[in-house]
């Protein structure tokens, strides 16, 4: 039976079917209401949930608990997500699973409240120091925040690296009726990494930097990424096999992108859409899928165009890429018609 | 040496031992360690096992065996 | 009397000479093997110095971000409430980086021991001032010696002291009768940890003959007579056991 249940909640609800014990994060728009769910939530099923006094604080007690075994989850947005990068940088170093999740709020700085797509760099280019990525989900609906969290978590402990989830506002704030997960039993003491205690004679497990420990440091991390892009990306393609004109948008831009497509269609325009669920590694092999394609145009709510680079690295360069997007406000529908029709105009003859 | 045992290869010549030991049994040898340090000796006819050096040390260069 | 030094250190080879932290590490692992918790004890360290412990002690050991040991020590004791979880980091991490850190985890009385190692300076980073650094002091970012009209001097002890938590004393690495102190106080942190009284820190005085320019003896007799002026040594908080 589908429940009514908002996006942030569902987040929340889901992380708990998944298995997930500990939450440690901080208040900001527009994630609170995880923390608010989770704050009673985690008390009914004997895990743990702690205010932080910061993000910063948020993140590395997460990384505490994911060390001993746990399935940890913080969230945040906008300025904070920015400070959950100190320890997500170190959770990529030390190898530990954990999952962040970051409602994407618009702008710069301060920004607002409003949803936003501009953490899209940040996201899938290791936002933090050093020399990483991170996998990255972005979830388009309030049912696809329930299904995945527990994919989530389950890439999180198999390639141990930590993964975000890119969900914004609109996803975050709306509410759907949902199919909720059933439950997962998650055993702390399942890998034998985790922080537990060092018999006499036995060696001590230590978490750190794994430039520290791995001769193979560099082969190691190295075949991990290549690993994740050669096995990991998810998209969905809808109408683009035949499409002149190929959308790409994730999130609550695809929503709109979607909805433009089947009224250019109805028009006889013939427009599609890829909409990568996997911002990293970003679904390439989607766009090998496309023979029609005369021209893509990414939607996104955001300034720069965020997506444009992975998207002509995607077909190429072989085909021009535009790019459509929105500060406050969503996309949409009819101006994407328009847009993608004139783009076919100058690109396609 | 029956009271004192030395794991020389450890000491950084702090001289924290010879400064504490209340029956002046510790001296540098003047004798400069691979690694660059004055290291110590104890005299343990002076020695009288009680502890002060093993607490005082910061490398674990001793222990006290009686 | 027979004394032998604790089997879960191995080492102290990457300390400088008169270096506090070898003796301190060692505190940490007669304590763990008195108390009889060697197997279960879970060790957070921070950056810099703190974090060669990582490859001398036998604990499962976590090496946290700077001035996060704390917020990672309380993540760790949330998951595995029946292993005592020690965080020890320097008076950079504990009392600049990380703050906010202690004072919120003393505020929420977090059942962990916290080991602050006070040197009045950055030690790894080569000597630079710190909110610990005395006033007039000399180091590589106060070479006129500390301007105490542009920097205070913190003695976080005095702020944690109108907290409520179960345990906080401050300690010196230096002589014999410290030596014993000290040990005395973080045996009493971590006892306070099995009972479940909550929130513990120790500040232990210690030598940086490296950054202080000065011989070893003469840096441990520095801490013994100049720092404890500004950093007074005793016990303020020993709460009543519940057990």
């Amino acid at each position: 039976m589908k429940e009514l249940m908002k996006g942030n909640e569902a987040l929340a609800e889901a992380a708990i079917r998944a298995g997930c014990r500990f939450y440690s994060g901080y208040p900001i728009t527009p994630q609170t209401e995880i923390l608010e769910y989770l704050s009673w939530r985690m008390d009914e099923v004997g895990g743990t949930f702690v205010q932080t006094e910061s993000e910063l604080a948020g993140i590395n007690m997460l990384l505490g608990a994911a060390a001993a075994g746990a399935r940890a989850l913080t969230s945040s947005a906008g300025p904070g997500f920015s400070l959950n990068q100190e320890g997500i940088s170190y959770l990529v170093a030390a190898d530990l699973p954990a999952v962040i999740i970051d409602v994407m709020r618009i702008g710069t700085g301060l920004g607002d409240i409003a949803q936003g797509q501009g953490d899209y760099w940040q996201m899938t280019r290791g936002g933090g120091h050093g020399d990483y990525r991170t996998i990255v989900l972005a979830p388009a609906s309030v049912q696809e925040n329930c299904d995945m969290m527990a994919v989530a978590f389950d890439l999180a402990e198999k390639y141990r690296h930590p993964v975000l989830i890119a969900s914004d506002a609109a996803i975050g704030q709306m509410v759907e009726g949902v199919n909720l997960p059933e439950f997962h039993e998650h055993d702390i003491d399942q890998y034998d990494w985790s922080v537990k205690g060092c018999k006499a004679g036995t060696a001590p497990r230590k978490i750190q930097n794994t430039y520290y420990t791995r001769p193979d440091y560099e082969t190691y991390l190295r075949d991990k990424y290549a690993a994740i892009e050669a096995t990991e990306q998810r998209w969905e393609s809808y109408r683009a096999e035949d499409a002149e004109v190929v959308l790409v948008a994730y999130g609550i831009s695809s929503r709109v992108s979607k909805e433009a497509v089947n009224i250019a269609r109805a028009q006889g325009f013939k427009l599609g859409l890829i909409r990568p669920i996997t911002l990293w590694p970003f679904p390439e092999k989607a766009f090998e899928q496309i023979p029609c394609a005369k021209a893509l145009m990414t939607v996104e709510i955001n300034i720069l165009g965020q997506m444009v680079d992975d998207v002509k690295l995607a077909v190429k360069n072989r085909l021009p890429v535009d790019f459509y997007g929105t500060f406050f406000g969503l996309p949409e529908s009819d101006v994407i018609v328009e847009r993608a029709k004139a783009l076919l105009e100058k690109e396609g003859k | 040496m029956n009271k004192v045992k030395l794991e020389i290869d450890r000491c950084k010549g702090c001289g924290y031992c010879v400064a504490e030991c209340p029956k002046k049994a510790i001296s540098f040898t003047g004798n400069i360690s691979a690694k660059g340090y004055d290291t110590i000796t104890v005299n343990e006819d002076l020695c009288v096992c009680c502890g002060s050096c093993y607490r005082v040390c910061p490398d674990g260069v001793f222990e006290i065996l009686q | 009397m027979k004394l032998k030094r604790p089997e879960s250190v191995f080492s102290s080879a990457g300390f400088c000479p008169g270096c506090g932290h070898g003796l301190a590490s060692r505190l940490v692992g007669e304590v763990a093997e008195e108390l009889g918790i060697a197997e279960q004890l879970i060790t957070v360290v921070d950056v810099a110095c703190c974090s060669f412990n990582i490859d001398y002690w036998n604990f499962d050991t976590i090496m946290a971000a700077h001035g996060r040991d704390i917020p990672t020590a309380v993540g760790v004791k949330h998951i595995r409430p029946n292993n005592p979880v020690l965080a020890y980091m320097g008076d950079g991490a504990a009392y600049s980086i990380g703050m906010a850190e202690t004072i919120h985890a003393a505020l929420r009385n977090d059942n962990i021991c916290v080991v602050v190692i006070n040197n009045s300076v950055f030690g790894m980073t080569g000597g630079q001032m710190a909110p610990t650094t005395l006033p007039g002091q000399k180091t590589a970012t106060s070479p006129m010696g500390k301007d105490p009209s542009r920097y205070g001097t913190l003695s976080a002890v005095e702020l944690l002291k109108g907290m409520d938590i179960a345990y906080l004393a401050r300690g010196e690495l230096v002589g014999v009768a410290g030596m014993n102190k000290a040990k005395a106080m973080l045996k009493k942190a971590m006892q306070h940890q099995l009972n479940g009284d909550g929130f513990s820190l120790v500040e232990l005085l210690s030598p940086c003959p490296t950054n202080l320019n000065l011989p070893p003896v003469e840096a441990k007799t520095y801490v013994h007579e100049e720092m404890t002026k500004f950093y007074p040594v005793g016990e303020f908080i020993d709460k009543e056991g519940k057990n």
